[in-house]
């Protein structure tokens, strides 16, 4: 019994423990739905899972399936970053205790209840536990905006070389507002899915781009999805930005660009109901300030590991090549910052590039086809958050040596190579034509099934290994757990 | 490194390998397959209630109307192409065959486009993809496509079609009760998709790696020199209502110069190919996954 009692307490109250069960949780999902389409569909699995699982896929509640998924998904990777933040950003214990206990509840009762109510039937007592699971955790973030207040005297800056204003620490003011603006988002998404589920029809936001007239519900989901993710993406850079112990002048750019960035974008989002036209000229201003927080953020933890890694090897001079080899030795740190860049080449540009030609090309081409870059577009900026969570998570399990040079490569490339495989793909008209196309679709296709297969391979590694470990007396989870009696900072 | 350097030259050598796919089809490796459909055959759809889109409203059409059992054939476009050219409806303009349409009222929404009368691609000349010949003075389908369905041909083209046989393309509404019958079925033949059903993205039809689409009326329950299909007609004996080419509507909706498409295509995964799945283009795109069929009074 205490061995079990052991393991629950470090897998549900240290923050690595939490994380860990929570990635496990999002893996598990998604090689279980990883069976229900691609290359699985067209090998069988999907019937043999359907069968023996008793799952209940009716046509006509795919739209409404698929909205439950990307919340269970999306509320868990909410709960990590939750944790990674309590974990690291200054606050009481017993806020800390409070707040992940309400987010883990949260998490698990959404994740649950939302995948079994979207795909084994539909009992309301499902639902209903569903909804519980998202109010814990809108209530779990209420706790952590109070937790964040930057005004707080206890949590007044300390160090010169961080971003401050008075002695409010502004990194504290970026989690705090990124925090509120995330709150309002979700009730923006609330009343929506308020009206939207009870009775209502669902509908996926790409199906309905194109309808002239939207409803101000529909415009407040499209609104709602993309500003969820990209404050799950601002939340994600600001904990890189304390994994790599972000400091210095570009620090004191870089907060208060995340502080109006995120406000704007937020504001621009909610905006949209209203005002659409207005919206998106107010979430181009926001997005491109929180951009170059970001940028500054990339620049200096480029510079950070050159020297840290060339100081290391007592280099004082160094050469080019020497230069690069220290910034490409940490493929984890190195990694999270990269994952950043590349960024910009599959989603940013192209998202402007479209926006720019959208009359001239993208509405030219058939929805189907406009359908196939929006969905690619944040597709793959959730992946790119997923790879930058692993790589973070990575390095918090410890991993390292060859070990650590190979998880961390391995996620690098297969990822960048499936999401350059699935841009092209998404984007394909801009280079062939319908009747040209099929050498580049087998092509992309082949190599996005490749680099995700590895990826989600990797990731069942990486998580066997922590199972296996969790059947050993003093294994790796022993040192974890007791670290967190420490309080020692995760990141 | 040297593990991640082997695992990316594989990935490049099967990147090269998989890019040495056959990009254009040959001709005569498609299969000559006479499903024994009339492509001349109308149904007739009665008046009366059916279950309209995915949360199945209800709906009614007032009056007895038919509609083509196929799409239109490439050999029935190009005798339409042949006959309206000798009558001077058409003309040939560049690499285009040109046509008349009498434009659409303009709003000046957001994101619309004006339409304005005059004369219209209706389909290309000389187009890679195109399924039809011209030398000149006459338009001969490629050996093998006569019963495929006509693709690339813009929704002008479509229309001009339908007005030439005192007909007109069928409105959304008539199309889907013609795919659905009266109850909520989200395919025309019932539930289930499978691949005997109907052609969509990796249905491993003896079509899939040349011409792409089957030839009308292709899904009838015939076995074609040991591949089975299932009848996949509609409640009213309608083929090909899901898959192989989306179909162009009629209806001009207010606030958009986009036309419907529906039934999903060869290109399209399943759940495309509901009953209720939409897709829209402007009235000049042309897509080798895009067809039609007409409907007329009773």
């Amino acid at each position: 019994m205490q061995f079990l009692t052991k393991r629950l307490t470090y897998l549900f109250t240290a923050t690595k423990g939490l994380v860990l069960v929570a990635i496990a949780l999002i893996a598990l999902t998604t090689a279980f739905m990883g069976t229900l389409s691609g290359p699985m569909h067209e090998w069988g699995v999907t019937s043999f899972v359907v069968q023996n699982f008793g799952l209940r896929l009716v046509e006509a509640e795919r739209e409404g399936r698929i909205v439950l998924l990307y919340h269970t998904i999306a509320i868990a990777v909410v709960a990590i970053e939750t944790y990674l933040i309590t974990g690291t950003v200054s606050m009481k214990t017993e806020e800390q205790t409070r707040i992940n206990g309400t987010i883990t509840v949260g998490y698990l009762l959404t994740l649950i209840f939302g995948l079994m109510f979207g795909y084994f039937g539909h009992s309301w007592i499902a639902h209903g536990l569903f909804i519980v699971g998202l109010t814990l955790t809108f209530f779990a973030g209420t706790q952590l905006a109070i937790a964040l207040w930057p005004w707080s005297k206890s949590y007044a800056v300390k160090s010169p070389e961080r971003a401050h204003w008075g002695k409010v620490d502004l990194e504290r003011a970026a989690f705090f507002v990124m925090a509120v603006a995330t709150l309002g988002s979700a009730l923006f998404g609330g009343v929506t899915g308020s009206f939207y589920g009870n009775g209502q029809e669902t509908f996926l936001a790409e199906n309905v781009v194109r309808e002239p007239f939207k409803a101000p519900l529909q415009l407040a989901i499209i609104g709602h999805l993309h500003i969820m993710l990209t404050l799950i993406g601002v939340a994600l850079t600001l904990l890189v930005g304390r994994w790599l112990d972000f400091k210095g002048a570009l620090h004191k750019w870089s907060m208060p660009l995340f502080i109006v960035g995120t406000a704007v974008t937020s504001l621009g989002a909610w905006s949209v109901v209203p005002i659409e036209p207005q919206a998106h000229t107010i979430i181009y201003v926001g997005s491109t300030i929180v951009l170059v927080g970001a940028l500054l953020l990339v620049i200096a933890g480029f510079d950070n590991l050159i020297r840290s890694n060339l100081a290391a090897q007592g280099i004082r001079k160094a050469t080019v090549a020497q230069k690069v080899r220290a910034l490409l030795r940490d493929p984890l740190k190195f990694g999270a910052l990269w994952q950043m860049v590349f960024m910009n080449f599959v989603v940013s540009f192209p998202g402007l590039f479209m926006a720019a030609k959208l009359e001239d090309i993208f509405r030219v081409w058939s929805l189907r086809q406009e359908r196939s870059i929006l969905t690619g577009h944040w597709h793959v900026l959730s992946g790119i958050i997923a790879t930058i969570i692993l790589l973070l998570y990575a390095d918090m399990a410890g991993l390292r040596g060859r070990v650590r040079q190979i998880f961390g490569w391995v996620i690098i490339v297969a990822s960048d190579l499936a999401f350059a495989a699935a841009s092209a793909y998404s984007s394909r008209r801009l280079f062939v034509t319908e009747y040209t196309e099929t050498s580049l679709v087998n092509t992309a296709t082949l190599l996005l099934d490749i680099g995700l297969g590895t990826i989600l391979t990797t990731l069942g590694i990486l998580m066997g290994w922590r199972l296996f470990d969790l059947f050993k007396n003093k294994g790796r989870w022993q040192e974890e757990a007791n670290a967190a009696q420490t309080q020692e900072d995760i990141l | 490194m040297r593990p991640l350097t082997l695992t990316l030259i594989l990935i490049l050598f099967l990147s090269v390998l998989t890019a040495c796919g056959t990009a254009t089809p040959d001709a005569a490796a498609i299969p000559l397959i006479d499903p024994g459909v009339d492509p001349a055959g109308w149904a007739v759809i009665p008046a009366g209630e059916y279950l309209e889109g995915q949360f199945d409203h209800e709906a009614q059409i007032a009056y007895d109307y038919e509609i083509m059992i196929t799409n239109v054939t490439n050999a029935q476009y190009a005798d339409f192409l042949n006959t309206a050219l000798a009558a001077g409806e058409i003309t040939i303009d560049g690499n285009a065959v040109t046509g008349f349409y009498p434009g659409d009222a303009f709003g000046g929404h957001r994101h619309e486009m004006e339409i304005a009368a005059g004369d219209w691609e209706l389909t290309p000349v000389a187009d890679a993809a195109s399924r039809l010949s011209f030398d000149g003075t006459t338009f001969t389908v490629l050996p093998g496509y006569g019963n495929h369905p006509m693709t690339m041909v813009s929704w002008f083209g479509a229309w001009g079609y339908c007005q030439a046989y005192d007909g007109r393309l069928p409105s959304d509404a008539e199309w889907e009760k013609a795919a659905r019958g009266s109850d909520g079925r989200p395919f025309p033949w019932g539930n289930e998709i499978e691949e005997a059903y109907a052609n969509f993205s990796n249905s491993h039809d003896p079509f899939e790696t040349t011409s792409k689409t089957t030839p009308v009326g292709f899904y009838n329950g015939t076995t074609y020199d040991g591949y089975a299909t299932i009848d996949a007609s509609s409640p009213y004996g309608v083929y090909d209502m899901a898959g192989n080419v989306w179909e162009w509507t009629g209806d001009v909706h207010e606030g958009t110069h986009n036309r419907s498409l529906r039934g999903g295509s060869h290109t399209n995964y399943a759940y495309d190919l509901r009953i209720w799945s939409h897709n829209n283009a402007g009235p000049e795109h042309i897509s080798p996954s895009v067809g039609f069929r007409c409907a007329r009074d009773s």
